[in-house]
């Protein structure tokens, strides 16, 4: 269930509430959002949609704790992250956030394995361990046969993979995915979405998902539309429905 | 160690630069190498000093000659233990190139002034037997393939004519800075064959009871000979091969200076490549805190990169300059001192990793300051 009406009842694993974006450039003081809500319940598939400029990204980036709203709070799993120091964010980050980039963003000298295994360098666990959740990993995306192979060695689509292998390998929270397919072919956008959908329905992940493509959105189970810094609808998808 | 493959990895992405990179800390630390060993060289004479031996010579000049009746009068002076003296030959051996120190000595008193100089018992009965015998070191023997029982002559310059001499003995040093290019033989030898000067040494070196004692033996000495025709200028060993030093010009300074440019040429290039390095992955570095490393890691991941840099160039230019030193003097005699201690190859090693740090810290910090949504937007 999403709400962007700010009368959620407490329970969701998201709660918005009031959020205000403002930037400082010279004398103008530019709202990227204004007074925000939204509730997002665990398993949930969202899709922000909206033009450009109109603050998608950057409440991806406030929702993800990479940056702090101007005003408001919000909530994750019972956690007031606007009230966070930067270091307790960055902690906050590598529990509860698995980032899906537009462009992918592997870090080139890297193989796949190594690539995936980068969040579980920040856990306890033992290297034994690491590789059995990488492997894990990699199967769900079904790469296990490539993880010795460097980004350049794969395409876009399968880079995509490896990033979603990284997003979930520490079995986060949520998913906030900045544009997955905008980089990727129809045929390769529909494998990523495909994807997506099953870390939903299989795996009872929930997934926050900024898209400008319209068949993209569709995929989610509600699509939410920004304009000018302000949520002016949430509708269920036909698949969904 | 888990994070090894955050490091190395980045190092090889480009491969030239981080070559090029390692390339400009092996010649820096080369450099340091050599010039160390320069110093040291220069220096090797205040090093080995010994702290309870004072040098006496003529006040004019160490080019004046002394009386020998001063060693009985030396000799008598409250403090004073042990006498011996020495003359500068200057002679030439079948080319002016293969310059090596030669020294007529007192055979009665030389041995057991210099202890630090080992040479065999039987060895040194020979030659105190033998009129023209002489003593050589064995780096001196070694750069000659002298040996034992060989006759080597040496043309005279101050004192002309050809002198011919017979190896009696080897000495070498008991510590690794001891000099061992010397040629010593018989003072008397010289004193019955020079045409003039006879009776003069070139210097005294005298043995004091307390070096604590040095300050009032050497006004004794000097005030002893006050008024003379050959007054004498007294000094403790030390201070005496560092006026000799100084006397080639101000070789500390220069050398230092040399380094000082080259280190600081080494920080601005170093530091400039990394700090193109940052830039260039300012998107990873943004994608590792949006997974949630720290800014601190950040910081260190970077300085790790550059000192890793800094540890293989200045390990291998340490490395050859070492590998250099161990073929020994390459100026035929003028740095018969030229060895690369290990404690100025550690020091050269921590200078490497302060010139890395310090290099790095820059690029370092800028990465850690890093804002991850404005590292992500720029494409």
């Amino acid at each position: 269930m999403v709400r962007i009406d700010g009368q959620g009842d407490g329970s969701s694993l998201i709660q918005v509430r009031g959020i205000d974006k403002t930037y400082q450039r010279g004398s103008e003081e530019i709202h990227v959002l204004q007074g925000l809500n939204l509730d997002v319940d665990a398993g949930d598939f969202v899709a922000f949609m909206g033009p450009s400029g109109s603050g998608k990204t950057t409440l991806l980036n406030l929702l993800g704790g990479l940056d702090l709203p101007s005003a408001g709070s919000i909530t994750v799993a019972g956690d007031e992250i606007t009230r966070l120091s930067a270091r307790q964010l960055t902690a906050w980050r590598s529990r509860h956030v698995g980032f899906v980039f537009q462009v992918y963003n592997l870090i080139p000298v890297l193989t796949a394995f190594q690539n995936v295994e980068l969040p579980l360098l920040l856990t306890r666990l033992s290297k034994v361990e690491r590789r059995q959740h990488v492997e894990t990993g990699l199967e769900v995306v079904g790469l296990v046969d490539r993880m010795h192979h460097y980004p350049r060695q794969l395409s876009g689509g399968q880079e995509q993979r490896v990033g979603i292998a990284r997003a979930i390998v520490a079995d986060p929270t949520f998913l906030l995915c900045d544009e997955p397919t905008g980089d990727l072919d129809r045929k390769s956008a529909d494998e990523i979405l495909d994807l997506l959908g099953r870390l939903v329905q299989e795996y009872g992940k929930t997934v926050l998902m900024v898209t400008h493509d319209p068949l993209a959105a569709e995929r989610a189970h509600v699509v939410v539309h920004l304009e000018k810094g302000v949520l002016v609808d949430a509708a269920k998808t036909r698949r969904a429905r | 160690m888990k994070y090894r493959h955050l490091v190395l990895p980045n190092l090889l992405r480009r491969k030239v630069r981080t070559g090029l990179t390692i390339g400009s800390f092996a010649v820096a630390l080369f450099l340091f190498g050599i010039l160390a060993v320069v110093r040291g060289a220069f220096q090797q004479g205040m090093d080995v000093a010994g702290a309870d031996r004072l040098v006496v010579v003529n006040k004019v000049s160490i080019i004046q000659p002394l009386p020998l009746s001063y060693r009985d009068r030396l000799a008598r002076i409250p403090g004073v233990t042990q006498v011996t003296f020495a003359t500068w030959f200057g002679g030439v051996y079948q080319d002016e190139r293969n310059f090596f120190p030669q020294f007529a000595i007192d055979r009665e008193t030389y041995r057991q002034m210099f202890p630090e100089f080992v040479i065999p018992d039987d060895q040194w009965q020979a030659f105190l037997v033998d009129r023209e015998g002489c003593i050589v070191g064995e780096a001196l023997a070694e750069r000659f393939h002298w040996k034992v029982g060989d006759r080597v002559p040496l043309k005279g310059t101050f004192f002309s004519g050809m002198w011919e001499f017979n190896i009696r003995g080897t000495y070498r040093g008991s510590r690794p800075q001891d000099d061992t290019t010397q040629f010593w033989f018989r003072w008397d030898y010289l004193d019955e064959r020079r045409p003039f000067g006879k009776g003069f040494v070139g210097w005294y070196t005298v043995r004091i009871a307390d070096p604590d004692d040095a300050v009032r033996v050497i006004k004794a000495i000097d005030e002893g000979f006050a008024n003379s025709p050959w007054e004498t200028k007294t000094d403790t060993e030390k201070a005496f091969a560092a006026s000799l030093v100084k006397q080639m010009g101000n070789i500390e300074l220069l050398l230092l200076s040399i380094g000082g440019v080259v280190f600081f040429t080494l920080l601005l290039v170093t530091g400039n490549t990394m700090a193109i390095a940052v830039r260039e992955r300012l998107r990873e570095l943004a994608v590792l805190k949006a997974v949630g490393f720290s800014n601190g890691f950040v910081l260190v991941l970077i300085l790790a990169e550059t000192m890793v840099v800094a540890a293989v160039g200045g390990g291998a230019g340490l490395a050859l300059a070492k590998l250099f030193t161990l073929r020994g003097d390459p100026t035929g005699g003028l740095l018969p001192f030229f060895y690369l201690p290990l404690n100025v190859i550690g020091l050269g090693f921590a200078l490497a990793m302060v010139v890395g740090l310090m290099a790095g810290i820059l690029p370092a910090l800028s990465a850690m300051r890093l804002r991850v949504v404005d590292a992500l937007r720029k494409v």
